[in-house]
């Protein structure tokens, strides 16, 4: 074993500094950013998505000539779809000197990962990731600009409550169906808790695996309970599998109200199967139709032969406010990124999410909300909130 | 435990004989290589999601049906796993059965990965008439692409058997199953029967791909899926063993289908894995093995 000596101590003490990476600005005029997504693995559809709005937006800010004249360098990282592989693409970002990260994807690996950036003052902006304690851990380093569970479920019950009622309440029975892993646990649980005080009974709550072999079974058990509403989060291959197999057995709620689902606002999905996409609602993370740049980027997206995902909205805007910081802060630092990106108000219009004024309160963007989308004739349709819905809801569905 | 109509309890059964089907055929090509190469073969998901990738291709670029594509998809499928053993496993293994598990898994990620950089990370379907066909039998609707899966799945096992059986080829793989020196010594190519039977554990993943694509999505990493629960099929119908494997298919077929019914989806995979267990403390061997 190797004795360290007073000598060797004092000697790495006064080299660290010029040994240990430094974030920032580098030699050749450009930031490092980072962008973690899980590349391979089950997540990997989600991942490259992801990946694609945040090279879209580096690409613009690049082009318009960076942040304060810095071009933009994203060093990307593969989380492998599991949070140990999150932890360890953000320890060798931390190694390449990024100024912060963006991404993450799924809640667990944001938790990981946001916890592993919290360690070296890292700025870390989620992309998606909607577990509440992943802003709620006093992590001074993470943000998200999208919404968390509590919002996006108390948003999904008020318009369902709203849509029920104008339709003069024709739903009153629920069955659930959920991926098992920490996203679709935690969304049953907050339903199963809210949905009887509005008037809803919960006839069962049915959770699956991910990835599922076969949805039959399910499929079949909503037939036995023969609920009104069928409320699915999950991913898109086990959804899209169980729209595919209740269409096929001819099983017929009054409505598909999704949560958070993978496949109902996708357009993949309703390519694909476009009769079992008719009338399937979803209350998920969306782009703002009302901007201009929605639609360069959607049309940057179609024209890489790519699907317009919400992954793509989420991690654009995330990116854009990463480098918005960035810039405020003026100087390569992170802790100035950090109380930059804490202190992003207003003036942050970059973005291409539907949210009003941007305030941060505890890492959480206060104005992050979802919307309620419809697939309404090979087309999704925004149908709240009002103000800038684009169609009317198609409930109950009847034929 | 919620209690359940007989009807759905009856087209759960049957759900499970379905789907059971598949999973047997999967289990043919893993058995055969095992019993004959005495290797477990790392590289059977990534070869099955290869074959549904092959049928999605036919499909998106040539137009062809899935079942049409079966006749092609098949042999092309035997010479790809015939040279795969001639040309790169067998090689590299060098004789021990050890670097064969090696290069097996490290077939997989390549195989993996290269699917991942050429059709990227979507879930992709193909979309037939014929999938959302309903065939009613009483009470219950059956899908048609289960029903043909269920067809083809038998009909292959029952060739194959009989192949085993009756062809000289047949009687040579089995020879070298039992006694690979043996084998050698009145003459038979051991190398050749090795390919061979790789050949046919690939094609059978082609049927297989065939089968499953109407009804089933495919991405680069579907094939793992179907895998974890063919092993277990494996050692239940015996290792080596052709009607064990279709058998035990449809066993692992209903009990998964049962269990996910009366103990939820998520915890449905326990009574695979029990039955997993539970054979190999009680009859090692499987039900139709012979003994080591």
């Amino acid at each position: 074993m190797t004795t360290a000596t007073r000598r060797t101590v004092l000697a790495t003490a006064i080299a660290a500094p010029f040994i240990a990476p430094r974030a920032g600005w580098t030699q050749a005029g450009s930031v490092k950013l980072g962008i973690l997504q899980p590349l391979t693995g089950a997540l990997s559809q989600d991942g490259e998505y992801g990946r694609i709005g945040a090279e879209i937006a580096i690409r613009e800010i690049n082009e318009a000539g960076g942040i304060r004249g810095m071009r933009i360098e994203p060093v990307f990282g593969d989380a492998r779809s599991a949070p140990e592989g999150g932890v360890a693409e953000v320890e060798r970002m931390q190694a390449e000197g990024v100024v912060g990260v963006v991404g993450g994807f799924a809640s667990p690996i944001c938790l990981a990962a946001s916890q592993a950036a919290s360690r070296y003052d890292l700025p870390y902006v989620v992309d998606v990731g909607v577990a509440d304690t992943i802003v709620t851990r006093g992590l001074r380093n993470t943000f998200r600009f999208g919404p968390g569970f509590g919002v996006v479920t108390q948003t999904a019950l008020d318009n369902l409550s709203a849509l029920n009622d104008a339709a003069g309440k024709p739903a009153r029975t629920v069955v659930l169906v959920h991926e098992d892993g920490l996203f679709g646990t935690g969304l049953a649980r907050l339903m199963n808790a809210e949905l009887p005080k509005r008037g809803f009974e919960v006839l069962e709550t049915i959770p699956h695996p991910s990835p599922s072999r076969d949805m039959s079974n399910v499929a079949l058990r909503i037939r036995a309970l023969n609920p009104d509403l069928v409320i699915p989060s999950s991913y898109y291959a086990e959804f899209a599998l169980l729209a595919q197999t209740m269409q096929q057995r001819r099983i017929r709620p009054k409505g598909i109200y999704a949560v958070l689902n993978g496949a109902a606002s996708n357009f993949r999905f309703v390519r694909e199967f476009p009769e079992a996409a008719q009338a399937v609602m979803d209350c998920n993370h969306w782009a703002d139709p009302r901007k201009p740049a929605t639609a360069r980027v959607k049309a940057a997206v179609e024209a890489m032969g790519r699907f317009w995902l919400y992954n793509v909205a989420l991690n654009y805007s995330a990116v854009q406010l990463m480098a918005d910081a960035i810039g405020r802060a003026g100087r390569p630092d992170r802790a100035a990124v950090i109380e930059a990106l804490a202190a992003t108000g207003p003036a942050f219009t970059s973005h291409i999410m539907p949210y009003g004024p941007t305030r941060f309160v505890n890492g959480q963007n206060q104005s992050a909300a979802p919307v309620n989308t419809q697939v309404q004739g090979g087309d999704i349709k925004v149908i709240f909130p009002n103000d800038f819905a684009d169609a009317r809801p198609i409930f109950p569905v009847t034929g | 435990m919620r209690s359940y109509p007989p009807e759905i309890v009856a087209e759960v059964v049957l759900n499970g004989l379905l789907t059971g089907s598949v999973y047997g055929l999967v289990a043919l090509g893993l058995t055969l290589v095992y019993g004959v190469l005495h290797i477990i073969n790392f590289a059977h998901g990534a070869l099955l999601t290869a074959a549904m990738f092959g049928v999605f291709v036919l499909h998106e670029v040539f137009g062809i049906d899935p079942y049409w594509a079966l006749p092609v998809m098949a042999p092309v499928f035997f010479g790809f796993g015939y040279l795969l053993q001639r040309l790169v496993i067998g090689p590299a293994a060098r004789g021990d059965d050890s670097n064969i598990l090696l290069v097996t898994l490290g077939l997989s990620i390549v195989l993996e990965n290269l699917m991942l950089a050429v059709f990227r990370s979507d879930t992709r379907s193909v979309r037939i008439p014929l999938a959302n066909e309903m065939l009613e039998w009483g009470p219950m609707l059956i899908p048609a692409p289960r029903a043909i899966g269920f067809v083809v799945a038998c009909i292959v096992a029952v060739l194959l058997f009989l192949f085993l059986a009756r062809s000289s080829t047949g009687r040579a793989i089995r020879a070298v199953a039992k006694e690979r020196t043996g084998a050698t010594l009145v003459g038979i190519d051991v190398a050749h029967i090795y390919a061979i039977t790789f050949g046919i554990g690939t094609a059978c993943l082609a049927v297989a791909a065939c089968l499953l694509l109407p009804s089933f999505y495919v991405n680069p990493r579907v094939g793992n899926a179907f895998v974890l629960v063919a092993f277990t099929i494996v050692v239940l119908g015996g290792m080596g063993s052709v009607p064990g494997a279709l058998l035990g298919g449809l066993f692992i077929g209903v009990v998964e289908s049962l269990s996910g019914l009366y103990l939820g989806e998520s915890l449905g995979q326990i009574g695979i894995f029990a039955i997993f267990i539970l054979v190999l403390l009680v009859r090692p061997t499987g039900l139709f093995g012979a003994k080591a």
